[in-house]
């Protein structure tokens, strides 16, 4: 019951995009077509659920004990620099497919503050354990899955229309953000 | 480029024809998620200044030193080492913005508009430009993130600054100190500064 909490929770009450504007940056920049939506969501999945798995543990078994909880923003994000070069490297030599498919995005996601913000956040979980945090991670990364490849379904319908020239580009995008957003805020109640 | 520009152009160039966050769309992130108030806004304007402007001197300082290969995590670490110290220092001088900022604080870290800057900018060039740079981007950076959370606030809780225009129980249009406000604010500011920068 509480893991279906936390999957609810962190794909439609607090997800991650809309509500807690992590990752705006991919959402904005590669959400001018589905298909590119759907790798970007792969790929975000794939180093999300082990950046944060390695980050946890290393939070709790080195951090922790050591006393060097300053060091946390340092270390996370040279994990997760290290991470997505070995993702990278790994997938061309295993799964040239899966490569092709994700490649091009993996370079972009260290920067990708979705990543970093869920590997923080897992630690601030009620009774936290390793379970949780993977679970966490893979329920956070589905939610921005689903913002992502709804925002670029509509984007792709949006070329079509006629928009006032000043709207054109960047404001009519943050606009049906906004409005997707407000959709979102109605799933407020359900946890 | 950049060495043509004299440093008040390479300075006004952040603030209004490379606005990081209305032209260059750098730092969504934070712009969005902290900027329910103008001082908020300010607060993170200003430490993402702080972080720009040192990370952009150390970058152009040791520039030579750091081998081509590995100058992205080495911009990382230097970046990351500054966003401890802001972290740090506002945590126990300022607790109350450390509280409101939130997790956005350690995200300065990958904050591209700081990246990008080190790459982009103070890794070709000397150390004063570099500092006219950071300075111009950092301020422009500041004016979008307070102008945002000004607008938020003034609709959203009727305040500016934590000062009150209408009374307590108004009906204020809460919808803009919640997630979508922001987005649509930034919306019409954007359409609004894309007006104000052609008509220049």
């Amino acid at each position: 019951m509480e893991y279906i909490l936390i999957l609810i929770a962190a794909v439609f009450v607090n997800n991650i995009v809309l509500s807690q504007f992590l990752g705006i940056c991919p959402f904005l920049g590669v959400s001018s077509k589905v298909s590119t939506s759907v790798g970007m969501s792969g790929a975000v999945l794939f180093v999300m659920t082990i950046a944060t798995t390695v980050t946890y543990l290393l939070h709790e078994y080195v951090l922790v004990p050591a006393g060097l909880n300053y060091l946390r923003t340092i270390t996370f994000i040279l994990v997760i620099a290290a991470l997505v070069q070995m993702v990278e490297i790994i997938l061309k030599k295993v799964s040239p497919p899966l490569y092709q498919a994700l490649g091009v995005f993996l370079p972009l996601i260290t920067t990708n503050c979705a990543v970093l913000g869920v590997a923080i956040l897992a630690l601030g979980l009620e009774n936290s354990s390793l379970i949780k945090a993977v679970f966490f991670a893979i329920s956070n990364s589905l939610g921005f899955a689903l913002a992502l490849i709804v925002f670029a379904s509509i984007r792709e319908q949006l070329e079509l229309a006629n928009i006032p020239e000043g709207m054109k580009g960047v404001p009519i995008n943050l606009l049906v953000a906004g409005l997707l957003s407000l959709a979102f805020l109605g799933f407020t109640a359900l946890v | 480029m950049a060495e043509n520009l004299t440093h008040k152009e390479n300075f006004f160039k952040g603030i209004i024809k490379d606005n990081p966050v209305f032209v260059m769309l750098l730092g969504m992130c934070p712009t969005l998620g902290v900027t329910s108030s103008a001082f908020n806004g300010l607060g993170m304007g200003v430490a993402t200044l702080f972080v720009l402007l040192m990370s952009n001197i150390v970058v152009s300082l040791i520039k030579s030193q750091i081998p081509s290969k590995v100058r992205i995590p080495a911009f990382i670490i230097i970046i990351a080492s500054f966003v401890t110290i802001v972290e740090m220092v506002l945590e126990a001088y300022i607790p109350f913005l450390f509280e409101q900022l939130g997790i956005f604080i350690p995200l300065i870290v990958v904050n591209c508009l700081i990246l990008g800057r080190a790459e982009a900018f103070a890794s070709k060039n000397n150390l004063l430009s570099s500092i006219v740079d950071a300075l111009g981007m950092g301020i422009g950076f500041t004016i979008a993130l307070t102008a945002l959370g000004a607008v938020r606030e003034i609709l959203g809780s009727g305040s500016l600054f934590d000062f009150r225009f209408v009374s307590e129980d108004a009906n204020t249009l809460l919808l803009f100190i919640l997630p979508p406000g922001a987005f649509i604010a930034l919306a019409y500011l954007s359409v609004l500064f894309n007006k104000i920068s052609k008509t220049n």
